[in-house]
């Protein structure tokens, strides 16, 4: 069997009092597109973000290909190939595409004085956005200006450019329109297809089951199950994330 | 109260709502003349420029023969110089969403400590190669104070508006009154006065020279460069800026260092240029510097705004102020027209915002 893309054990955060993950365990093996799902509250985006970086872990282990990691911030995830689309797409409204693109990587000119190669961030932009078939009117405009499934667009886009091992998405398609929605499934798609794994957060069942690969379900802080998404039902999911499945009293929290 | 949503409604659903929106633009395309128009107009510097053309065209006709002469263009950049290199400053702050009220105070306080050096070093007759340390201390002076500003705004999280007041107060009417012990130092070495003061290099005063030096440096490290990249990344959305591996905390305590510094250069241009310390001419000078970035097009919400925008407004403010002295309006009516100017560039900024976010 292959070793896991990415792989969290035992992963336990708190806030306060709040115990956000309780021993979670994840796995993404490569070239999968995984769907992470669970109820409101259940752990998701804070096992996304502990991935990703973006919040330490108070205790557990973080494997890239099989060995331990420390991801202090998300230079390190990105250091190792993992990048993020949170829900928030983390834009700077005022900045343009391409500004937004390179953010934290810009391209220098003049490395030295730090004068930045406009130039050649546009042209990335413009072949970035074209290799993903997103269509802006100006990769020089404000994001601000843009439409919510344009600026979507953006986030996806900047994490597709670089990532290596994996892609997480929170919720990507939450926000967007029928066609826009089935491009940034094609992108998932697409994205898989390069041998990059992609951990796709959604509430939306059908969705999940078209197109991912595995279905791990997160409930209370911990994985509770794990499904391969061509043998699952939306009746197996749901019932695994109230905790219908293995307790009687589920609580009646179907979406 | 009834709640309509059931109670397993998804919580995040009206954020997610927002970015759903239909596009907003719904030109898509126009001819090319057009979309330069519309881009030109849709630069707030345009409207900023002829608003200044205006006002210039308003006090020449008049005060025919008077207002719009070299000399007096001369004057007024001189007497705006000290006020260019805050402003200069002040820009890059607010483009982090940030406000620095100390930069009058430190001013005063960086051409005190300055001078205190001369004065102990020769007074009047002081040697360039004092005046340079005591130029060093004084800069020091403006790049420390500034730095520990940026210290209490990014680490430990006081809001700047609070960190700049207490600076304000504790510089100007704290450790510089307890230096000069409330009297202007009126020793100032002569060859600062005559030279950064009242003299010219190459047919430019010296204050005109090294403030608009200063403008055009900043102004195109603001545009062309990584720092100028990342303090508009900060103001727009520091969270992204942090997920983007950017230094945030880094990055802030440089830019109220950087306007600290500017203060401190200020203070050495105003201390040459009025041959005093001028302790308690300064009051207002971080609000004519605020004025003059959100004239020039700044919000005061960060990510918005440029160098040539914060030239062209303390243009506006300076020509208002000189307009009115030469069509004789009373003196303390100046005072209310810079202050109603504050608040119509902080409305308009408001206006502007409101339009971007329901167009």
């Amino acid at each position: 069997m292959t070793l896991p893309a990415l792989e969290a054990r035992g992963v336990t955060k708190h806030y306060g009092h709040v115990l956000a993950l309780d021993g979670a365990d994840f796995s993404a093996f490569p070239g999968e597109v995984v769907a992470l799902i669970g109820d409101n509250g259940a752990g998701k985006s804070t096992l996304v973000k502990t991935l990703a970086g973006a919040i330490r872990p108070d205790r557990g282990e973080i494997l890239v290909d099989g060995a331990a990691v420390q991801l202090a911030s998300p230079l390190d995830a990105r250091r190792h190939g993992i990048e993020a689309v949170y829900q928030d797409l983390a834009l700077a409204p005022d900045l343009d595409a391409a500004a937004n693109l390179h953010l934290g990587r810009e391209i220098y000119l003049v490395p030295f004085l730090r004068v930045l190669d406009r130039r050649a961030m546009r042209q990335r932009a413009i072949e970035a956005f074209a290799e993903l078939g997103v269509e802006l009117p100006d990769v020089g405009l404000p994001v601000g200006t843009l439409s919510g499934g344009q600026r979507q667009s953006v986030a996806v886009a900047r994490a597709v450019v670089y990532a290596s091992r994996i892609i997480f998405m929170d919720e990507p398609t939450a926000a967007l329109g029928v066609v826009q929605r089935g491009r940034v499934l094609d992108t998932i798609r697409r994205v898989r297809d390069r041998g990059v794994s992609v951990v796709l957060v959604s509430h939306n069942m059908p969705e999940v089951l078209a197109v991912a690969d595995r279905v791990e379900v997160l409930r209370m802080g911990r994985r509770v199950a794990t499904y391969t998404a061509s043998q699952a039902s939306v009746e197996d999911l749901v019932g695994a994330m109230t905790g219908a499945l293995e307790l009687s009293n589920g609580g009646g929290g179907a979406p | 109260m009834t709640d309509p949503q059931p109670a397993t409604g998804t919580p995040s659903a009206p954020e997610n709502a927002r970015p759903a929106q239909p596009a907003r633009r719904p030109d898509g395309g126009g001819s090319p003349a057009r979309r330069i128009a519309g881009r030109l107009t849709g630069v707030s510097e345009t409207w900023t420029l002829l608003a200044l053309i205006i006002l210039i065209a308003f006090f020449t006709v008049k005060a025919p023969g008077k207002f719009l002469t070299l000399t007096d263009f001369s004057l007024m950049g001189q007497g705006a110089a000290p006020l260019l290199v805050i402003a200069v400053g002040e820009t890059f702050v607010i483009l982090t969403a940030g406000i620095d009220l100390s930069v009058g105070s430190l001013l005063v306080l960086t051409g005190v400590v300055a001078d205190l050096y001369c004065i102990h070093h020769g007074g009047a007759g002081a040697s360039w190669a004092v005046i340079a340390v005591g130029c060093l201390i004084g800069l020091a002076t403006g790049l420390g104070w500034g730095a520990v500003q940026g210290f209490l705004v990014a680490k430990a999280k006081v809001p700047p508006l609070i960190v700049t007041l207490a600076g304000f107060i504790a510089a100007g009417e704290g450790v510089a009154y307890l230096i000069t012990g409330g009297a202007d130092f009126r020793t100032v070495p002569n060859r600062l006065v005559n030279t950064i003061g009242l003299g010219s290099v190459a047919g430019v005063p010296w204050l005109i020279a090294i403030s608009f030096a200063v403008a055009i440096v900043a102004g195109l490290v603001l545009a062309l460069t990584g720092f100028g990249r990342y303090t508009y990344a900060i103001g727009s959305n520091a969270e992204a800026a942090r997920r983007a591996g950017i230094r945030v905390d880094r990055h802030l305590i440089k830019i109220y260092a950087l306007s600290g510094l500017l203060a401190g250069l200020a203070g050495i241009l105003s201390l040459a240029s009025f041959d005093s310390t001028t302790i308690a001419g300064h009051a207002f000078d971080n609000l004519e510097a605020i004025t003059a970035v959100v004239l020039g097009g700044a919000s005061l919400f960060g990510g918005r705004g440029s160098m040539i925008g914060t030239v062209i407004g303390l243009a506006i403010s300076t020509v208002l102020l000189e307009g009115l002295v030469i069509i004789g309006v009373n003196q303390y009516w100046q005072e209310v027209a810079i202050g109603g100017v504050l608040v119509a560039a902080v409305y308009l900024d408001q206006f502007r915002r409101r339009l971007r976010q329901r167009a």
